[in-house]
């Protein structure tokens, strides 16, 4: 498998915290890889350093043989990267129609082919005519956008004209999620996508990841329930005070000393057990 | 030598009123994260105070001074009673609003109770001067000096070794935390306010004697002021304000010294931009600080929008587009055709502030620069009108873009304040480039619209109106429509989806700007005569209500708001003081109780 994304000794220091300490890391095409660690480990901050969010005090990050460790986010999604974050952002006063094509963005031949220099003002011009290219290619979204949506069974779809402020957390986590799909991303990075769902909504998000790995697509996953990453995982990576502790398969990681008194040493006990 | 201590001096004393206006400001923004707007106001309201009281009741001025303090105080605490309580939980920008709001309505009741004529007050000190170093020290100088030395030190005092102080401190740092350990927050606010509205009085008091002058149009350039000296310091941060206040003071005073005083506030709004692009946590912030994550958020009342079916649109522009076969209704007309070019702006506007999120407070800037634009280039190049107007769009798009991209960068707030002195710029600007513009004097004769009579004009105001508003319409349709609203709900997220901010920014700025410069070209044309001071900030503000009464993003709400707010004053009969007054009430019923407007937010 092709090595898609390679962190190098990334650091980010927060006043006197060092929130991402010298992090190495390599993901490969294809792959599903957990990073797992209790509460401030620096998971999300190594999330925003990937992404473009935040930029790391040190160190590299290249994304298909490209540096992007100080690439703006909307270049870095551009690339084919596309996150869902932590505590859902959702645009809350867009349809959810609205939001998953905010996702396409960067698809858009307008936006893509947009030539350098005058490409805001051919953009514009385009935007305002609407010649059949541009039609055409907004019809092909909507049926895709059914498409993904589809994917949530009848969660999303007939909800497609609701303001995403009306809906349920969960729906909101999973607007997110399609947001990200419409991007047609290369790597996906998910940060705890069932945050604050319960017992069913957990065990469907475990079954729509499932099959999204079995889709081929890559993903790089921040989760907290263990039971979750073990059963997804094809490798895992643990965090505990911004640095890797232990690497390797589930069963390995489970077992690794190290990674049990990272847990046990913090508050977080009850969710080794998970 | 002499006139540069002189200057020093001046500026020192000047820094020192600022500092006054600053520390208020900053105690609202550590406790509340609200930039209060009516600040100035209070200041003004002060030193009517002072004035009334050396007048009529003919008070020593020590009395007079604590009349001031009062009444100032009770004034604060009746802004935060009215103004801030009631939106504990909207929107951010509300409260910021409602102070514009009540700023405005202060504003027109002291020019109602007073006249807008400037008054005398004189200073009852001994006219001493004390010889230092080559320049003079007079008694005014030191009793200021003393007024901000003493209130720094009762401040500190104050916020140091007493409960009260401490809560506020707490509140300040972590709002909840500090209502959960038993702070009663309600009263922290209170007395934060009766501190910043008596050290405003004061500082009005000071002001009006120290140049023997006080008018009731002196408020806005005072909250300015003090906002600037706020942002030089460091939002919210007390030392911060009082070293910004200084160091504004003196850079003016210097300003004053080597170009005349016509840039003093030139020197200012430039010194605001500069800090907000290069270091918007203040001077004495640590660079690479996120700005303070409080002033995101939108404004943007979730609501549905009341769809209006196309027929009855149509059934509007046609029945407008045949008002003029109605015999004998000039009056009527000229109004209307207000309302059309007003109708432009607000939807240049409805963009910018609604569909992007960008809250503008300068957009009276774009007019400015479109009128500007297409009256010299009719008068000093012979462009004919038909030409000019659109070609002023243009300029006004390129021009305000620019103009406005530095502050791309900023959110919530600080697009606001960015905008503000953007707008006092471009008047500053059009006041001091005498060559092009014609300075002070204005430009007169700029020749008439091709269709020159009132039937024409509604009719030229109307078919542009309704052209930028399709245009307006399928911009919003498109994907653009979107990545604008991306921007405006989350731009975290938005640019993690691939929507550059500058790149969209700069395209809503430059269609609105387009819009708004040709609002302001057809007026100069419709006006014959401008000058740098018929676009206030006065019609920024007014914008702001049209677009926020028709429901913030709301293309149709943005004409009816527009219609609406220059038709009905017209139908009363309103006096110019009671129009701006019925606005201000407005502004502030609108924010208090249907924040989303009358057809809703889009």
């Amino acid at each position: 498998m092709t090595e898609l994304l390679r962190l190098r000794g990334v650091q980010r220091r927060f006043g006197g915290v060092v929130a991402v300490n010298g992090v190495d890391l390599v993901f490969r095409e294809g792959e599903l890889l957990s990073v797992i660690g209790p509460n401030g480990a620096g998971k999300t901050t190594l999330f925003n350093l990937i992404t473009g969010i935040d930029v790391p005090d040190a160190g590299r990050i290249e994304f298909d043989g490209t540096d992007i460790t100080r690439a703006a986010p909307e270049r870095i999604a551009a690339l084919g990267l596309a996150r869902t974050f932590q505590h859902g952002r959702v645009f809350a006063n867009m349809s959810v129609r609205d939001n998953v094509l905010v996702g396409a963005h960067t698809r858009l031949d307008l936006v893509r082919h947009a030539p350098r220099w005058i490409g805001p003002l051919t953009e514009l011009l385009l935007a305002l005519v609407q010649p059949p290219g541009v039609v055409r290619q907004q019809a092909a979204l909507e049926a895709e956008l059914r498409e993904i949506l589809a994917l949530f069974g009848e969660r999303l779809l007939p909800r497609l004209d609701d303001p995403a402020f009306s809906l349920s957390y969960a729906n909101r986590r999973r607007v997110e999620i399609a947001r990200a799909l419409a991007l047609r991303p290369r790597l996906l990075l998910l940060d705890e996508p069932t945050a604050g769902m319960n017992e069913t909504e957990t065990a469907e998000m475990l079954d729509i990841i499932r099959q999204l790995k079995a889709r081929g697509m890559s993903i790089l996953l921040i989760e907290h329930k263990l039971d979750l990453v073990m059963r997804l995982s094809d490798r895992v990576v643990v965090m505990d005070d911004g640095v890797k502790i232990a690497e390797g398969p589930p069963a390995a990681v489970r077992n690794d000393p190290r990674v049990v008194e990272a847990y046990l040493g913090h508050r977080a006990v009850g969710e080794v057990v998970g | 030598m002499g006139s540069w201590f002189d200057y020093t001096i001046n500026g020192l004393i000047i820094g020192n009123i600022y500092a006054l206006l600053a520390v208020g400001l900053a105690l609202i923004f550590g406790v509340s994260h609200l930039i209060n707007f009516a600040q100035g106001s209070i200041y003004t309201v002060g030193a009517y105070i002072g004035w009334t009281c050396v007048t009529y009741l003919h008070t020593p001025l020590p009395v007079t001074m604590l009349i001031v303090l009062a009444g100032c105080a009770l004034l604060g605490i009746a802004i935060e009673r009215i103004g801030l309580r009631p939106l504990a939980g909207a929107a951010r920008i509300a409260p910021l609003l409602a102070t514009i709001g009540i700023g405005l309505v202060l504003d027109q009741v002291l020019q109602l109770i007073f006249t807008p004529d400037p008054r005398a007050l004189p200073d009852p000190l001994p006219g001493w001067r004390i010889p230092v170093g080559g320049g003079t020290i007079g008694a005014m100088d030191l009793l200021i000096a003393a007024i901000g030395l003493v209130s720094g030190a009762v401040l500190f005092v104050f916020l140091r070794y007493t409960k009260l102080g401490w809560a506020v401190r707490a509140t300040a740092l972590d709002r909840d935390a500090a209502r959960q350990m038993g702070v009663d927050t309600d009263a922290v606010n209170r007395t934060v306010f009766a501190i910043a509205g008596a050290l405003g009085g004061l500082s009005g008091l000071m002001v009006g004697m120290y140049y023997n002058h006080i008018d009731t149009a002196m408020s806005f350039q005072a909250t300015l002021k003090g906002v600037v000296a706020q942002v030089i310091g460091g939002m919210g941060s007390v030392p911060g304000a009082i070293l910004g206040s200084l160091l504004l003071g003196l850079i003016e005073s210097w300003g004053v010294a080597l170009f005349g005083s016509s840039y003093r506030n030139l020197f200012a709004f430039a010194l605001l931009l500069l800090i907000l692009v290069l270091r918007p946590n203040g001077l004495f912030a640590s660079s690479r600080q996120a700005p303070p994550e409080p002033l995101t958020g939108t404004f943007i009342a979730p609501s549905r929008a009341i769809r209006v079916p196309p027929w009855v649109v149509v059934a509007c522009a046609l029945g407008a587009a045949a008002l003029p076969l109605v015999p004998n209704i000039p009056y009527a007309l000229q109004t209307l055709t207000n309302g059309w070019l007003y109708a432009i702006l607000a939807l240049s506007l409805t963009l910018v502030a609604g569909t992007v999120g960008q809250i503008s407070l300068g957009h009276a800037g774009f007019l400015a620069i479109g009128a500007y634009a297409s009256a010299l280039l009719a008068l000093d190049l012979n462009v004919p009108v038909v030409v000019a107007v659109p070609v002023a769009g243009v300029i006004t798009a390129i021009l305000g873009t620019a103009l406005i991209f530095p502050a791309f960068r900023l959110r919530g707030h600080y697009v606001s304040i960015a905008t503000l002195g953007v707008g006092e710029i471009v008047g500053l600007v059009i006041l001091n480039w005498e060559s092009l513009t014609r300075g002070p004097i204005g430009v007169t004769g700029i020749p008439p619209l091709p269709l020159d009579s009132v039937e024409g004009a509604y009719w030229i105001s109307l078919g542009l109106l309704v052209g930028l508003a399709l245009l307006q319409v399928r911009l919003v349709g498109s994907h653009l429509g979107r990545a604008f609203r991306a921007i405006r709900d989350d731009d975290v997220a938005a640019r993690a989806y691939g929507i550059s901010l500058n790149r969209y920014k700069g395209l809503a700025f430059a269609v609105g700007g387009f819009a708004a410069g040709i609002s302001g070209a057809v007026t100069a044309h419709l006006y014959s005569y401008i000058n740098y001071e018929t676009f206030t900030s006065q019609i920024s503000i007014l914008a702001l209500t049209m677009v926020i009464l028709g429901g913030l993003g709301n293309i149709p709400g943005a004409i009816v708001g527009a219609v609406a707010l220059i038709g009905l004053p017209e139908l009363f009969r309103a006096t110019a003081e009671w129009r701006m007054l019925i606005y201000g009430i407005t502004l502030l019923l609108l924010i208090r109780f249907r924040p989303q407007g009358l057809l809703g937010t889009v």
